[in-house]
């Protein structure tokens, strides 16, 4: 079974238990597992949507419809966790991150018509032109991820704001480790689909 | 701004040339000199008076003169102004011999006495003599014509002239910086360009903060300033002209475009495209608008920064596998790595003298500022924190401005950001006054 299949599993099964609101992206799609820098007593992990989201032009599904498909896309790929993490200085994928995106593509596969924005993000380590470069490269690791799952490059779009936006404010290795991620924006659907 | 401008052509330096060649013939003592090149030096005694107006507007200017000559010198770390109160009313006209034995006492090695006095036509002028206390000769003296306005520039201009007589070394006080101004929360901070003189003065904001702006860089001619903003979430490079304040996008098209740096003759701008998980460096000729590809490599090529002639650019690459500095010749060629110290090196910054190679490097989750020689021996760190980063030269090279940002505390408190320049020799450091939140200096060349 392709993984992108399993994954379409996962989410028929997460549907089922959507009325569970208070599990984060994260744990939605890890299972359970515990997040990057939890145990430092960091507490209140906030979920994948990024404060104040309309920076990045990716405020969402464009018209906030409620029904319409890129609404729906967002919703699902919320619930299946819109943020990966990634290592100091790294932009290779774990297996929970691919695990995440694994379900990202299952859901894109299933709304042909949106389009995503693939943001990357660094922590506050890392000197500011450099940091700039190396969320590009995380942002296209995954878009590079998720096109080998069959989702077309044309539907991604890469960007980063390198240390510019951090989820979590905070100068600890329980935020810098939620600093350092990729976020997958639905920004709206094709025009006439 | 264009009242600036115009200041530039009405500063007219005069020499003294007459008159007091005779009190200078004394004898041939030891010439009053710092030697800066060595480390932690002791600052220079020296007693700076007010300025002597003709009138109460002149006086009240002339005494705000020479306090921004005595702050100017103070906060280069060589210079130690003294407390003239006690002796300011003895003080013998300009064009008379300084009653030396006054200030053996406090030990000032040397003297400054300025007058200030409205010309005909309006204008301002402004003269001083620089005299060695000990040795009893005039070291200089220079006098100036200038629009009043612009009162704060010939101050500028008159410590350059002491620090350079004093030094033998270009002064830098006459020069202006831009920065980003930083103000709101740390995950929606509201960022500005803003320009200032180098001490803090005459401050302007030049963007709106509707957009993240990063990193700007001064032209040359001090009339442009590259810099990069975000363009609907893409970062691109563009080149904002300060006179007519219209910006220009100099990348475009895929990939985003960032980390900008004009060539000393102003006529190319390098930077970093990133696209495809690859950032590689590019430079624009400004006449035609060609770009061309100086890197090709899977590797994080950026911060490009060229040699003052032209013919190198230092650039920041992790295609060893970690950040390092690297030189290559200024079509792409050539390139070797410079730096083999542990930790990361980012952020070079080439001397307007071709000396030394500031950067920052990260080691031990600690940042510093240091400069290097371009072969990259003779490393020396010149300061260290959570987070300093973005050394930018003085035009004379031997100070470097960054910006030092504190740790966000548990409470969500700290993160300050702030500008701090330091002299490469004797490490004095000093925070440069800003209304808000500052990083991503550029220092100007000295104003033309």
């Amino acid at each position: 079974m392709p993984r992108w299949a399993f994954a379409l599993a996962m989410i028929v099964a997460l549907a089922a238990c959507a009325s569970d609101e208070t599990a984060t992206s994260e744990q939605a799609a890890g299972g359970g597992t515990t997040l990057p820098g939890a145990a430092a007593g960091s507490g209140g992990i906030q979920s994948g949507t990024l404060p104040g989201g309309g920076y990045g032009g990716g405020s969402g599904a464009g018209g906030g419809t409620g029904g319409g498909l890129a609404t729906q896309a967002e919703q699902q790929i919320a619930r299946v966790g819109d943020t990966v993490f990634f290592a100091f200085d790294r932009y290779d994928l774990d297996e929970r991150a691919q695990r995440t995106l694994d379900q990202q593509a299952a859901v894109l596969l299933r709304f042909p018509q949106v389009n995503v924005i693939i943001e990357g993000h660094c922590d506050e380590r890392g000197t500011r032109e450099y940091n700039l470069a190396l969320g590009e490269r995380r942002a296209n690791a995954v878009k590079e991820y998720l096109a080998a799952l069959g989702v077309a490059a044309g539907r991604m779009r890469v960007i980063s704001y390198g240390d510019e936006r951090p989820l979590v404010v905070g100068s600890n290795e329980a935020a810098w480790a939620q600093n350092r991620r990729a976020v997958t924006l639905v920004v709206g659907g094709v025009a006439g689909s | 701004m264009s009242d600036r401008l115009a200041i530039l052509r009405r500063v007219a330096v005069i020499a003294f040339v007459g008159g007091l060649l005779a009190l200078a013939a004394a004898p041939s003592a030891a010439e009053l000199r710092i030697d800066i090149t060595r480390g932690n030096i002791e600052p220079m005694p020296i007693a700076i008076l007010p300025f002597v107006g003709d009138t109460a507007e002149t006086s009240r200017v002339g005494r705000d003169i020479a306090q921004v000559v005595s702050q100017d010198l103070e906060r280069s770390g060589l210079f130690r102004p003294l407390d003239v109160r006690a002796l300011e009313a003895n003080q013998p006209p300009l064009d008379a011999l300084p009653q030396f034995a006054d200030w053996r006492p406090m030990n000032a090695q040397a003297l400054v006495i300025g007058r200030t006095t409205r010309l005909p036509d309006g204008r301002l002028r402004v003269e001083f003599r620089l005299w060695d206390v000990f040795a009893e000769q005039q070291l200089e003296g220079l006098g100036y014509n200038a629009a009043p306005a612009s009162w704060r520039r010939i101050a500028h201009v008159i410590a350059d002239a002491i620090y350079k007589r004093l030094t033998g070394e270009e002064g830098y006080f006459d020069t202006r910086i831009v920065y980003v101004a930083e103000a709101g929360p740390p995950n929606r901070r509201i960022k500005r360009l803003a320009i200032m003189d180098q001490d803090g003065a005459n401050h302007e904001y030049l963007t709106d903060g509707s957009t993240i702006v990063l990193t700007p860089r001064f032209s040359p001619s001090m009339q442009q300033i590259a810099y990069l903003r975000f363009v609907d979430g893409v970062p691109r490079v563009f080149i904002r002209d300060l006179a007519s304040r219209r910006d220009e996008m100099v990348s475009g098209g895929d990939g985003m475009g960032f980390a900008p740096s004009f060539s000393a003759d102003g006529q190319r701008l390098a930077f970093s495209i990133a696209r495809d998980g690859n950032t590689d460096i590019y430079v624009s000729d400004l006449r035609t608008r060609a770009i061309r590809r100086l890197t090709s490599n899977a590797a994080i090529d950026v911060s490009p920064s060229f040699s003052p002639d032209g013919r190198q650019i230092v650039f920041n690459s992790d295609r060893s596998g970690s950040q390092q500095l690297y030189v290559m010749d200024a079509d792409g060629q050539n390139p070797r790595r410079i730096s083999f110290g542990e930790g990361r090196y980012a952020t070079p910054a080439w001397s307007p003298r071709g000396d030394l190679i500031a950067f920052t490097r990260i080691q031990g989750g600690r940042f510093s500022i240091g400069v290097m020689r371009p072969d990259g021996s003779g490393e020396r760190i010149l300061a260290s924190g959570f987070r300093v980063e973005g050394p930018t030269w003085a035009p004379n090279g031997r100070v470097v401005t960054f910006f030092r940002k504190d740790p966000v505390e548990g409470s969500g408190t700290g993160g300050r950001s702030r500008l701090y320049m330091v002299d490469i020799v004797g490490r004095q450091e000093r925070e440069i006054s800003t209304p808000q939140d500052a990083s991503d200096p550029a220092w100007s060349p000295l104003q033309p």
